[in-house]
């Protein structure tokens, strides 16, 4: 099989994977002429879009689609009949190189089934980024998958190398992950979370200390997990509360969440539908609430445990919370201007600094950069104060639902 | 009318200087009007030009995040890029606070000129392909790209760096940036016919986005808000982009509406995926066992069981209260400060470490997310209750000559009620079962003092109270 062929394959088996991320990591560059590649910490490059919306930033592969486990949810499951591939080592290595230097990349993302055993696929793994960086220089963007239950001096190895590191926790729940992927064991994933975040804090505590001794590196952007939405039937608290848990416990940059889509030779066990996009993205903006706006899972998520599809998740909480409302921007502190639906954290701090030398007025909200008719029942300006009844109105949610529409296409 | 040519279109230093001195001799910015060397604007000028103006004794300053926005926003297309600039030069010399008001329009207009700038930058570095003239080694880069603003020399660094051990060139019809592995250099701007037109990458690049591509999810305008088509003719996979999106229906269905095929019998593994520990004795048994404790709802939450450590002939068995946010991602007790407290306690009191065993009352750790940290929670009644079990078992395997309980939990699973710890400690307890017990606060107790004075006062006690423990200790291995 030629090499091409092997990419296809390889890469169709790993598209599932949302991660693309490159930004976050250490900077680094290659001008002391000692290979190639460089970092952009401040924001990663999406090199490219492909037409489902979704950044191209890595070489995303597997080395292999071989798989020991059977999780339903996988393209790669062992029962899946679905081609199978292999790159070598050095094909990867040399794919990677090949896209970087004409500029398609920012670096690699790998990943593996499980072949042998834990141990056998993540010393592949890490074999692939030990060659970039100590043969070649590579100074790219490498985002290892990291396999549950590998040897500690390999995981080691692998945030030497690696700038993110990641697991998939896969389900929301436990009792879904055994269902759905009966070898992959929830606890084992969670421990190696734990370890990896040891480590993590450990390098950075050796950073902030300055000691003489090169400090040992270890993924300088983190660790990242993904979660699987509507394969099972967790409903939105219960994703939003494990994704709380794993922040928290894990200090995780992102947990990516994956609408379950239709893969190719699917297994019959799951709901071959067209993806759910839509709650997924409103899972994303419920993450961003509870990371950069101080929201609490319970204050996101109502009684029914859903996010509503038809409006955000803030602006459904500041229809639950009117009473909180108008705020006057001129005061508000910023714990409460960041609750106000349409006011992003950009817009927040542009306020802020604002109104320290002038007063913010109707004319001036275009300027902002914020959503005027979202944000006029909810905010009072020098010359503006919503109608008293205004916000008592229950039409109020109508002004803002999405005229109807057919979301995605048809069949 | 005073008319200032510059030299180049990203020509900032003479923009600078000539905006100093007209400020500095009061020229309002309606009676200046800006060009450059060579462009449209300078057509109109009048044949002779006004005296250079003098430089004046004078100054004045402006904030740093100005020259940090006109440095960017100079690189802007549009024409009228000199004259906002020194219309808000001009105002911001007399009210510094105006860089700060994000509302006033000419602080908005050379913002969004400048976002836009480093919008096309950032472009610029994700969508420059380069295209490869020679093989291996004496093989030269070349890459065609149509910036929408002056931003050639500003992207330029960013490909030295990345890039330094090839030669390269980056063509554009505005300027050109090369790069021979030492230095950047810049010359006039070419036409596209210069550029290579194909690449023996790209084909494979082709594939590769073509398989990356999820036909499930197709988001056509997501796409083209960050890829809009004015960049697709310089980039080599967009000539399948239209295929494969008149393709994704029928490959979404396809995948929808064809029956799974028959599953693949996989093959025999060669090794089972998660090998258990081989129990070894008592104490290894329950440990396992414990690790898949489910007897309470904690379990759901926490990492992992944290079992007690030590060996299995201690005299002492130490018991605390819950694993903390260490433990728990260690999987060991006492790993954390309270722990670190604990060691340099007991090392204190004489207590033989190697003849101690140490546990928690609970074995999950119980806490609430917030952000990224994790908030301890006392356990309450029942989750003790469900998880003395464990602690009884371990009692009944180590067979302690003496049990300190450290803290109020700790002490209600020692006791099997709720005991307080001013009234009982400092004195050993004879316990049903015939063993001592002793009961003293937890470390983490300590570490939570605000007051230095009362930390060092309550760490005597605590090292008195373990001071009982290291003497009986002392006494049972005479009797040994």
């Amino acid at each position: 099989m030629d090499v091409q062929r092997k990419l296809e394959i390889l890469a169709d088996a790993a598209k599932y994977d949302a991660s693309c991320a490159s930004s976050g990591t250490e900077k680094r560059d290659s001008s002391d002429g000692k290979g190639m590649g460089s970092t952009a910490p401040g924001m990663g490059i999406c090199h490219s879009y492909a037409p489902d919306g979704r950044c191209i930033s890595l070489l995303k592969v597997l080395l292999t689609n071989a798989c020991n486990y059977d999780c339903l949810y996988c393209v790669n499951r062992a029962s899946s009949n679905v081609p199978r591939a292999r790159f070598t080592i050095d094909e990867v290595v040399k794919l990677t190189l090949d896209f970087y230097r004409r500029n398609y990349i920012e670096g690699l993302f790998l990943s593996s089934g499980i072949i042998r055993s834990p141990d056998y696929t993540m010393e592949q793994v890490v074999s692939v980024a030990r060659k970039l960086r100590e043969e070649h220089h590579f100074r790219g963007y490498i985002h290892l998958k990291t396999i549950p239950e590998a040897d500690d001096a390999l995981i080691a190895e692998a945030g030497r190398y690696a700038d993110r590191l990641s697991i998939n926790i896969e389900m929301p729940e436990e009792t879904s992950l055994q269902q759905f992927a009966p070898e992959k064991d929830v606890r084992a994933i969670r421990r190696t979370m734990g370890r990896l975040r040891l480590k993590l804090d450990e390098a950075e505590d050796n950073r902030s200390t300055k000691t003489k001794a090169k400090p040992q590196r270890f993924a300088p952007a983190g660790q990242s997990t993904q979660m699987i939405v509507g394969a099972d039937g967790a409903n939105d608290h219960t994703i939003l509360h494990t994704s709380a848990n794993l922040y928290g416990s894990y200090r995780l940059r992102r947990v990516y969440y994956s609408a379950f889509s239709p893969i190719p030779d699917a297994s019959r066990a799951l709901p071959l539908v067209q993806p759910p996009l839509l709650r997924e993205h409103r899972l994303y903006q419920a993450d961003w609430l509870m990371r950069f706006y101080g929201f609490d899972v319970g204050e996101i998520v109502d009684d029914s445990a859903m996010l509503p599809l038809d409006i955000d998740p803030k602006l459904a909480w500041a229809l639950r919370h009117r009473d909180r409302f108008p705020l006057d921007i001129n005061r508000a502190s910023r714990e409460e201007l960041l609750r106000v639906p349409g006011f992003g954290t950009k817009a927040v701090e542009r306020i802020i600094a604002t109104r320290r030398t002038t007063t913010i007025r109707l004319s001036d909200l275009a300027r902002l950069h914020v959503p005027r008719n979202k944000v006029l029942p909810f905010i009072v300006l020098s010359d503006h104060r919503p109608a008293p009844h205004r916000l008592d109105e229950a039409r109020l949610i109508e002004r803002f639902k999405p005229k109807a529409t057919q979301l995605g296409f048809g069949f | 009318m005073q008319y200032i040519i510059l030299d180049t279109e990203t020509d900032f230093e003479s923009w600078r200087k000539a905006a100093r001195m007209l400020v500095l001799h009061h020229v309002k910015p309606t009676e200046v009007t800006w060009a450059v060397q060579g462009g449209e604007a300078e057509l109109f000028a009048p044949p002779a030009l006004s005296p250079i103006l003098e430089v004046n004794d004078g100054t004045f300053s402006v904030s740093a995040k100005f020259v940090e926005l006109a440095q960017t926003a100079i690189l802007h297309r549009d024409p009228q890029r000199f004259a906002i600039l020194y219309r808000l030069l001009w105002r911001l010399k007399d009210n510094h606070d105006l860089i700060e008001v994000a509302t006033d329009p000419d602080i908005a207009l050379a913002t969004a000129m400048a976002r836009a700038v480093h919008r096309d930058e950032h472009k610029m570095h994700a969508f420059v392909r380069f295209r490869e003239i020679g093989r291996e080694r004496a093989a030269h880069y070349v890459a065609w790209f149509e910036p929408e603003h002056y931003i050639v020399e500003l992207a330029a660094p960013f490909f030295a760096r990345r890039f330094a051990d090839m030669p390269w060139s980056i063509l554009t019809p505005d300027l050109c940036a090369h790069w021979d592995g030492h230095a950047l250099s810049f010359t006039p701007g070419v036409s596209k016919s210069e550029a290579p037109g194909e690449d023996r990458l790209e084909e494979t690049w082709r594939r590769y986005y073509a398989s990356i591509f999820n036909p499930a999810r197709l988001k056509v305008k997501a796409m083209q808000t960050e890829m809009p088509k004015k960049y697709w003719r310089n980039l080599p996979e967009a000539s399948i982009i239209k295929p494969l999106i008149e393709d994704a229906e029928r490959m979404t269905g396809a995948m929808i509406a064809n029956a799974a095929t028959d599953p693949h019998k996989p093959q025999k593994r060669p090794e089972a995926p998660m090998t258990r520990k081989t129990v070894t004795n008592d104490l290894e048994a329950l440990r396992e066992e414990a690790a898949h404790c489910r007897a309470c709802p904690l379990y759901k939450d926490a990492t992992q069981t944290v079992f007690g450590e030590g060996p299995q002939n201690a005299t002492i068995m130490l018991v605390g209260e819950q694993p903390g946010d260490k433990e728990d991602l260690a999987g060991h007790p006492f790993v954390g400060p309270a722990g670190q407290m604990l060691d340099r306690a007991l090392a204190e009191a004489g207590v033989d470490r190697n003849k101690v065993y140490v546990t928690n009352a609970v074995k999950h750790f119980k806490f609430v997310p917030r952000g990224k940290i994790r908030l301890h929670q006392k356990p309450a009644t029942p989750e003790i209750k469900a998880c003395r079990q464990w602690y009884e078992r371990e009692v009944s395997a180590i067979q302690p000559d003496l049990i300190v309980a450290m803290g109020a939990t700790a002490a209600q699973s020692v006791f099997g009620k709720i005991t307080p710890i001013g009234k009982n400690r400092g004195r050993l307890i004879d316990l049903p079962d015939g063993r001592k017990a002793l009961v003293t606060v937890h470390p983490s107790y300590l570490l939570r003092l605000p007051d230095p004075e009362a930390k060092v006062l309550e760490y005597q006690r605590f090292v008195e109270d373990l001071t009982i423990a290291a003497s009986l200790q002392k006494k049972s291995a005479h009797a040994a």
